[in-house]
């Protein structure tokens, strides 16, 4: 009897309290980002699908189409191609193309390449309604890209 | 223009404003509760239309308007397209007798209360009929729910309201506001020397207005995580949307009236400049309570709902009942 009828103040104590915690919190700064408008920044290690290193000298990509991160693929989603130019002792790459309906990002390719030609990029607005849409040339990607790297 | 102010012009022109007030309310108290409910998430609520939201209800409107109005086949047509009316002119009828101020009424009755119940509890029946003529599973359960739930809070509510008339000793609501005229503990709330449980019985009547309009942690009629939207599942555009405005119409009669009967109305805290700016305050800070509350609390089981009103509510309510009728029988005023 006692115990059920302490219940009822105790209850509505409790309510009170809950209400307390949801009001501080109503007064502290917003948490969320207005996402077309502002961006968080990508963390260091995030997987986006791959792209070529390009020499920071030259502005031409680093790799020398050895074909390793073809074979490494588990997904048989690279096809690499390449030739010796004039006067150079290593080839460069004149066709890297990715199919990414198919990539896991499982970073196979990135962990074989000998010469650290190929990273994981930080893009992610890669929305489309075309199966098309998602055969990548990285070669021109590469081109495309702003900055020395 | 003095002939506005002679008596059918009056009436009707306070009707008009009542009508404007309740809608423009209803558009607004919408976004509140959103921008509300963000900010109790951390988040900022809607904030693209307009400047920092301020024209997503006109947005909202202007969508909801322009879509059809369907009536699914093998409804009943009558009430399905009756019930949206049903539920929203009760409570613009209830606003009619509520004093914003000592000459801001648009009906000044001496049975104000009276008709302020009567009218409220038109609402249930409302709900019931859209379940009722909806020919949906989910709005049959809905329709049941409203009506066990409301017969359940009533009671509570109406001791409560009982209590408070043997103090005031009349159902008319300007009167009531007046005898709570000075500094603020001549507020109904904190009348503790009428009655020592005052503070009490304007939490259980809070409690039952918030089981009255059905708003969460008691939103049974539209729970949507088990009943889609409840009673209001087969309505489409405006009939929907005059669901959602009569929501808001009910939450601003039961905050006016909980303000009107317990926290005096339009008296001010401290004695002097009394006006309708202190009738708005306080129902403003009232309808931002209900919108914090349904922000904080997990919907109740039905079961939890029904034994909180009869297991609690109501024993408690009869207490204050007794208490008060015993003291004002042993030191008469």
């Amino acid at each position: 009897m006692k115990a059920s009828i302490l219940e009822v103040p105790r209850g509505f104590w409790s309510l009170l309290v809950g209400m307390r915690v949801t009001l501080t919190q109503f007064f502290k700064p917003v948490v969320t980002v207005p996402y077309p408008h502002r961006t968080l920044p990508i963390p260091a290690r995030h997987r986006g699908h791959i792209e070529l290193v390009r020499d920071p000298a030259t502005g031409r990509p680093l790799c020398t189409a050895c074909k390793l991160c073809e074979r490494a693929c588990p997904s048989d989603c690279i096809f690499v191609d390449g030739a010796k130019l004039e006067g150079e002792k290593k080839k460069s790459v004149t066709v890297y193309t990715l199919d990414f309906t198919k990539c896991s990002l499982c970073g196979s390719c990135v962990e074989a390449c000998p010469s650290d030609a190929i990273r994981f990029s930080k893009e992610y607005n890669l929305a489309s309604t075309r199966k098309e849409d998602y055969q990548y040339d990285l070669v021109k990607r590469a081109a495309a890209r702003k900055g020395s790297s | 223009m003095s002939f506005l102010l002679t008596e059918p012009y009056r009436l009707l022109l306070a009707l008009v404003a009542l009508l404007a007030f309740v809608a423009v309310n209803a558009m607004y108290l919408v976004l509140a509760e959103r921008k509300g409910a963000g900010r109790f998430q951390r988040r900022p609520g809607p904030n693209e239309a307009g400047y920092g939201g301020w024209l997503q209800p006109v947005v909202d409107v202007a969508k909801l308007l322009s879509k059809q109005l369907l009536v699914p086949p093998g409804t009943d047509d009558i009430l399905f397209r009756l019930a949206p009316l049903i539920v929203l002119a009760p409570a613009m009828m209830c606003l009619a007798v509520i004093p914003f101020s000592d000459v801001l009424v648009a009906r000044e009755i001496n049975f104000g209360l009276l008709l302020v119940f009567s009218f409220g509890s038109i609402n249930v029946l409302a709900i019931m009929l859209s379940g009722w003529s909806s020919r949906n599973k989910y709005a049959i359960i809905s329709a049941a729910r409203v009506v066990s739930q409301n017969v359940a809070y009533e009671i509570p509510m109406l001791l409560v309201a009982i209590t408070l008339l043997m103090i005031t000793g009349t159902m008319d609501l300007n009167e009531i506001v007046r005898q709570q005229a000075g500094w603020f503990w001549h507020w109904n709330l904190f009348k503790v020397w009428v009655n020592p449980l005052m503070p009490v019985t304007f939490v259980i009547f809070f409690i039952c207005m918030l089981a009255e309009t059905n708003r969460a942690p008691f939103d049974m009629a539209e729970a949507e995580s088990e009943l889609v939207a409840g009673a209001f599942t087969e309505y489409a555009g405006m009939g929907f949307g005059v669901f959602f405005m009569a929501e808001y119409a009910n939450i601003v009669v039961g905050c006016s009236l909980a303000t009107v009967l317990f926290l005096g109305g339009w008296q001010s805290p401290f004695g002097a400049w009394s006006g309708v700016l202190w009738f708005l305050v306080k129902m403003y800070a009232l309808v931002f309570t209900v919108i914090w509350v349904r922000w904080t609390f997990p919907r109740t089981q039905f079961y939890g709902l029904l034994n909180l009103s009869w297991k609690i509510l109501i024993p408690i309510s009869l207490v204050t009942l007794l208490l008060a009728s015993a003291l004002l029988k042993l030191f008469p005023a």
